[in-house]
């Protein structure tokens, strides 16, 4: 139907995922866990799931959309 | 609970999201050219998003703060609404229901009704509805705009003549705006592209906030300990005031087990088997339009029944995310040295201005009566100590109104459950977290209100303008409509959440009424497509009467510590009768399970018994492709033994019934 709906959930994931690093790497940490930078851990999660769908988005597009 | 404090990134991450969805609904556009495009998805869409889709549209509204506020309530039993309320329904819908509905080439589940039986049931299902669409997405954008305007620091006042427009208006209007451009742009294939965007904003906005708190707690067997402190004293966190077994909240069917004396549900293994199981599941899972929707939109006949097993993935482990963070809020609250309770309910401003005059003209002479004033004035359950303390306080020196409001506010004991999650979210998140947990709950509250219009969409422009107002126009004509009935159903939308706002006692009437109206159902539709001998006028006529029995059901009994009227027993009051003892339930989840027991019967009988005394009207050549015996086997197109629906769905069920056994 025209979009990869991989294209949208990468970037905003991968955004999102950079935004939280920034701010994990300025001091991160849970108000009550103070030793968790729980930014940084999970900017990182992010950035992986976001990468994960945009290489599906670009795989897809060379082999033509996934059955 | 304060308002937060967002930092520029948390703004940043609201922004985005809002940005993303609006361009789904753009990108999407160019590719809309009829009716169907806008209405179905012109049946175009891959499995594993209409699959998603079908999970999010349901994962929307209130579920994500309701479960929470069930599991602070309930403990682990909550899951059944999962592993007993949901798992089954959806792969016996991917199995055996999807191939008709799919099949037949129906455009809406009330279309099947048309073609299976007759205009009549098609005209009832339609209208009810799409009334209940339109009331739901005016709940969700309701509550969405409460929680902004709570949250979010900005206050909006705009004086429009005599009426004042305030932050509440302004969410409202902001908020349903966001969702009217990207369905009027993308129609349903833009609502179930977002749903699935709020399916992955949800997931990953709440999982570390469980995470975070499941570490503060100490992990499973230290969780499990603590609800065995809330299950042994449950009045401690004003839980009920009876005591129960240690395993009453940690275990998720020993206490059902034990019978509804033994369970804060207060239900046993009939109500929830049958009951919940079956009836309501059943009912919603597989008959109503929003979600079977997604699965209608699913490119071919295999996605179409892979959608409902892709999504019972998700749906097995949401308990995780959803019912979790309310048996840690529980836990969090008994562990000394937390500083942690369960939000209390917020007082009004109005009431707060009363009781704020109430401290001041109090003495400590006259202490007791202003406590009372005061207690009648709020009309929550307050802390006496606390008033005491409040009042001696003032007394001694004249506190500020923002002193008092806050430990006023401090001193209500009721608890207000919907709000454990925000708790929860506010304790854990820093800055960047924060706009995520957040975002992903706006998102829950957005899809939500677009679920529901697109439905609305569809049933409005095929089963009732076209079917009935105007049929036989261009393609060109039901897509103008249907763009049109957008814009109507946002605007209906925003009308019925002023409605709730204002009169939410007229909202319960009308929930009220939705349940009498769907409890019924599923037995209709498991007649008509397993048995070619039921007729229209059978199908017709016993959904009304089975409707009628709930209401009568409802109108007899009544839950331990209800008053009767909207809560039951409303028919024993109008014939002057005290309530028997064998009609009180011990609490309303009860009633409601047994509710829908008793409306499916009736209608079940009902059904098949007018059928076999009406003469049929349909032949078995029209029937072929909607009921079971008279449609040649369905071949899985699947090449893969392990991809076919009955293969996967078996293998499902097998690990909903570990999960089961791991939770006993």
């Amino acid at each position: 139907m025209g979009l990869d709906i991989r294209w949208p959930i990468g970037l905003m994931f991968t955004l999102i995922g950079v935004l939280l690093v920034i701010s994990g790497i300025n001091g991160g940490a849970s108000p009550r866990l103070p030793g968790v930078d729980i930014d940084l851990i999970w900017g990182i999660v992010l950035l992986i799931f976001g990468g994960a769908m945009l290489f599906g988005a670009i795989s897809g597009k060379k082999q033509g959309p996934p059955k | 609970m304060q308002p937060v404090h967002l930092a520029w990134v948390d703004y940043t991450i609201l922004i985005a999201y809002t940005f993303f969805v609006i361009g789904i609904g753009f990108a999407l556009r160019k590719h809309l050219k009829s009716s169907s495009d806008f209405l179905t998805s012109g049946r175009s869409i891959p499995a594993w998003v209409t699959g998603l889709a079908f999970i999010s549209a349901n994962l929307g509204a209130l579920e994500v703060v309701g479960m929470a506020a069930s599991g602070a309530q309930y403990g682990v039993a909550t899951a059944h609404f999962y592993w007993v309320g949901a798992i089954p329904a959806m792969l016996f819908l991917a199995v055996f229901m999807m191939p008709f509905y799919y099949g037949s080439k129906a455009r809406s589940v009330p279309e099947y009704l048309n073609m299976r039986f007759d205009g009549r049931v098609r005209c009832f299902n339609s209208i009810s509805f799409a009334i209940m669409t339109v009331f739901a997405s005016g709940i969700s954008m309701d509550a969405l705009a409460r929680m902004l305007t709570f949250l979010l620091p900005w206050k909006h006042e705009y004086n429009l003549g005599s009426h004042v427009f305030g932050s509440y208006d302004f969410y409202l209007v902001v908020c349903s705006a966001i969702v009217l451009v990207y369905v009027l742009k993308g129609g349903l294939t833009s609502a179930i592209y977002t749903e699935v965007l709020q399916f992955f904003m949800i997931v990953l906005g709440f999982t570390p906030v469980v995470w975070l708190g499941f570490k503060e707690v100490g992990g499973w067997d230290a969780l499990k300990q603590k609800l065995s402190i809330v299950a042994q004293n449950p009045a401690a966190l004003s839980l009920g005031d009876k005591a129960y077994s240690p395993d009453a909240w940690g275990h998720a069917w020993t206490p059902i087990i034990a019978g509804p004396a033994h369970n804060p549900m207060g239900v046993g293994v009939f109500p929830i088997v049958f009951g919940l199981g079956f009836v309501l599941s059943f009912g919603y899972w597989c008959t109503n339009f929003l979600v079977v929707q997604r699965a209608m939109a699913a490119r071919n006949m295999g996605a179409a029944r892979r959608t409902p097993l892709i999504a019972a993935v998700p749906k097995m482990l949401f308990p995780a995310i959803v019912i979790l963070p309310g048996m840690i809020a529980v836990a969090l609250a008994v562990i000394p040295g937390k500083d942690y309770r369960l939000p209390p309910v917020a007082i009004s401003a109005t009431a707060m201005s009363r009781a704020i005059n109430d401290v001041k003209a109090a003495t400590p002479d006259t202490a007791a009566a202003a406590e009372e004033k005061i207690k009648a004035d709020v009309k929550l359950g307050m802390d006496p100590a606390k008033l005491t303390a409040i009042i001696q306080a003032n007394s001694t020196s004249a506190l500020s109104d923002d002193d008092l409001k806050v430990k006023l506010q401090d001193a209500v004991t009721d608890t207000y459950y919907n709000g454990v999650t925000l708790s929860l979210i506010e304790r854990y998140c820093p800055a960047g977290l924060l706009g995520l947990a957040l975002t992903a709950l706006l998102a829950s509250f957005m899809s939500g209100m677009a679920g529901n219009v697109t439905a609305f969409n569809t049933i409005w422009t095929y089963d009732l303008y076209q079917a009935y107002l105007a049929p036989g126009k261009s393609d060109r004509h039901y897509f103008v409509v249907g763009q049109s009935t957008t814009v109507v159903g946002i605007i209906l939308s925003i009308f019925c959440a002023y409605f709730s706002s204002h009169y939410s006692n007229a909202m319960n009437v009308i929930q009220l009424v939705f349940g009498f109206v769907n409890a019924p159902l599923f037995a209709t539709f498991l007649l008509g497509m397993f048995w070619a001998r039921t007729t229209g006028t059978g199908a017709f006529i016993g959904l009304i009467l089975g409707t009628c029995t709930s209401a009568v059901y409802h109108g007899f009994t009544i839950y331990t510590g209800g008053t009767p009227g909207l809560q039951g027993a409303y028919l024993w009051h109008m014939l002057g009768h005290a309530v028997p003892d064998a009609c009180v339930l011990p609490s309303s989840m009860a009633q409601n399970f047994w509710l829908a027991s008793f409306a499916f019967i009736s209608c079940f009988i009902f059904t098949a018994g007018i059928s076999l005394a009406t003469a049929r009207t349909k032949t078995n050549e029209e029937l072929k492709g909607l009921v079971y015996s008279l449609t040649p086997k369905l071949k899985d197109d699947e090449t893969h033994f392990l991809l076919r629906p009955a293969v996967l769905a078996t293998i499902l069920l097998v690990c909903c019934v570990i999960l089961n056994i791991i939770f006993w």
